[in-house]
């Protein structure tokens, strides 16, 4: 009985110094993230601040309904589904040409991680003297006898922003492939190498092996970052942009100066619902990927 | 497999010569963007119109092309841009005054609790504090779409929008770096930690004197990604720092007018130089924080 007892006391002991760690932390965590977005979900349920009348999922059936936030999301969700397999398998490509024997490896991985450090604003300016109607590419085009094209406000616009997005991002999925490859065990690639493998079966049967838990990483964090990219949407295009590029944000950022809380609380709550639902998924995932490969 | 080793070897060496080729021509694509804005920064504004005059169309005058000319090296190298930048119009070296203002204090306050936290998650371990880390997981990946809301309404209570406090402090909370140096401390070996605790070591010195000495390398390349993410911020301001003159110059840049352009290159590649000046410096450290920000797993 003694001892059980002790043993809670230590436990509990361990339990306090450890929370006294984490407090500075949390209570921030609290205060500036959790509470709030209790808060927002309060919102997303009332139907106004003053009134405060419960109203439950009306909010959301008008965000819906709301042609603005449909358009927004499939543009986003568009958007999404062309820049996040490209980044990785493009990213995947990268390092695998790293990884072979070919001189100047380490500048290459410098000017590939360069565009981090750019500013937006720069990058922005040099997309438009590039993509502009009047602009570089479509002189080059004009070379080859090929009609101008207006980049920026026809269908072709997401191809713009696109060509943006990974050339900012795929450097860092690139380095992310790189540690997965340095983790594969040296001694299997030697086997396959006397045993004859082709490059290509070594490829697919070990690396891509190894990589899966990078590869569902790289698409969670590439997901997330085609969700950024309306930063650079909305330098070069503004605040209304041609139709194809309006995104969640765009609806988010004009919804603000509006001051319409019900409806931006209601958007928030369902990015937030599809966003968990997304990692568990790939959590999911990676578990059972992981499982594999290590046992 | 291979029948002939020469002609294998002939293959391999056309291989990596294409491959070098390949990776050279993507090196110039990813570099353009940087080249142009620091060899465009040396231009007069008469050569930046003559230049690009139709794609930022002014109405001031002056000879505009009728075709865009994508130049890399300026016909007279100027530095008429920075001096009107840095010395003439104070405005610019105000709104830098005010990214750093707004820079340093996250990513030192950042890291620090930061680190008190990883090394909480690191030391225990329970159901509870698990949860609470998963949590920080799915927090950190959450989009701004979902996080100015919240940030935006507690900004109001505080009483601390259109303050910089209202940037400040969301981002010394921001669970990025809490996540990265909890999976960087889980490494330490567990030995010394308990080889500290024998010699009658309380948790606060071992966390001081054991912990973060070993994750010195750890801390830098967090503060180098931390640094990176806000130097380049806009979201955040544009909402919720509405003052223009509070604004950092990472906003102010892309609303320089159409008149500017070579203005904007030359700030821009002043901009640059701190994250640059990081970049050169501490690029293994870089690497090496994101590489280990690889997989969501602590």
């Amino acid at each position: 009985m003694d001892k059980s007892r002790e043993i809670r006391k230590k436990r509990r002991a361990d339990f306090l110094r450890s929370l006294c760690f984490l407090l500075p932390s949390l209570l921030g965590v609290g205060l500036f993230f959790i509470l709030p977005f209790g808060v927002v979900v309060y919102y997303s349920m009332i139907d106004g601040v003053a009134s405060r009348n419960f109203v439950f999922l009306d909010n959301f059936k008008r965000l819906f309904e709301n042609s603005a936030f449909r358009m927004a999301s499939l543009n986003t969700l568009k958007f999404s589904a062309m820049a996040v397999p490209l980044a990785v398998v493009l990213a995947l490509v990268l390092a695998l040409m790293l990884e072979c024997r070919i001189p100047m490896k380490s500048q290459f991985r410098t000017f590939f991680l360069s565009p981090m450090m750019v500013p937006v604003a720069s990058v922005v300016l040099i997309w438009q003297v590039l993509f502009n109607y009047n602009g570089t590419v479509n002189e080059f085009l004009m070379l080859f006898g090929a009609q101008r094209i207006d980049w920026l406000q026809s269908e072709y616009s997401m191809i713009v922003v696109l060509l943006l997005f990974l050339w900012k991002n795929l450097g860092y999925n690139m380095i992310l492939f790189m540690a997965g490859l340095a983790n594969i065990p040296k001694e299997l690639l030697e086997v396959c190498d006397v045993e004859g493998a082709t490059a290509w079966y070594k490829f697919l049967n070990i690396k891509l092996r190894y990589l899966s838990p990078t590869v569902l990483f790289v698409t969670i964090l590439s997901l997330i970052n085609s969700f950024k990219v309306f930063r650079e949407v909305y330098l070069l295009t503004g605040d209304y942009p041609y139709e194809s590029l309006y995104m969640l944000q765009h609806f988010m950022n004009n919804t603000f100066r509006s001051l319409d809380y019900q409806k931006l609380s209601a958007a928030a709550v369902v990015m937030a619902l599809v966003m968990v639902v997304l990692i568990a998924l790939l959590f999911r995932i990676e578990d059972a990927f992981g499982k594999d490969v290590e046992g | 497999m291979r029948k002939h080793p020469r002609t294998g070897r002939k293959r391999h060496l056309f291989g990596r010569t294409a491959m070098f080729l390949l990776c050279l021509v993507f090196s110039l694509v990813f570099l353009l963007p940087t080249v142009l804005t620091i060899t465009n920064s040396f231009m007069s504004e008469a050569e930046i119109k003559s230049n690009y005059g139709m794609v930022f169309s002014t109405t001031s005058g002056g000879f505009v092309s009728k075709t865009v000319n994508l130049k890399f090296i300026p016909d007279k190298v100027t530095l008429s841009q920075y001096i009107t930048g840095l010395i003439k119009s104070p405005e610019y070296l105000l709104k830098l005054w005010n990214s750093i203002l707004l820079v340093v204090p996250i990513v030192i306050l950042q890291v620090g609790i930061a680190s008190v936290a990883a090394y909480s998650f690191t030391r225990w371990r329970g159901r509870i504090r698990n949860g609470i880390f998963f949590f920080y997981v799915i927090l950190m990946l959450m989009p701004y779409q979902v996080t100015l809301v919240p940030n935006y309404l507690i900004s109001e209570w505080l009483g601390i929008l259109n303050k910089p406090w209202a940037i400040i402090l969301p981002g010394i909370f921001a669970p990025f770096s809490v996540f990265l140096l909890t999976k960087f401390m889980r490494r330490i070996p567990f030995s010394l930690i308990e080889a500290a605790k024998v010699d009658g070591a309380g948790e606060w010195e071992i966390f001081t004197r054991v912990c973060l000495p070993q994750c010195r390398s750890a801390l830098y390349s967090i503060a180098i990604l931390v640094f990176i993410d806000y130097w380049n911020m806009v979201e955040q301001p544009l909402i919720l720092l509405q003052d223009a003159d509070a604004q950092p110059l990472s906003v102010f840049l892309s609303q320089v007018n159409t008149g500017e352009i070579g203005l904007a290159f030359a700030m821009a590649t002043v901009y640059m130089i701190p994250s640059l000046l990081l970049f050169l410096h501490g690029e293994e450290y870089l690497v090496e924080g994101i590489a280990n920000s690889g997989s969501v797993k602590g």
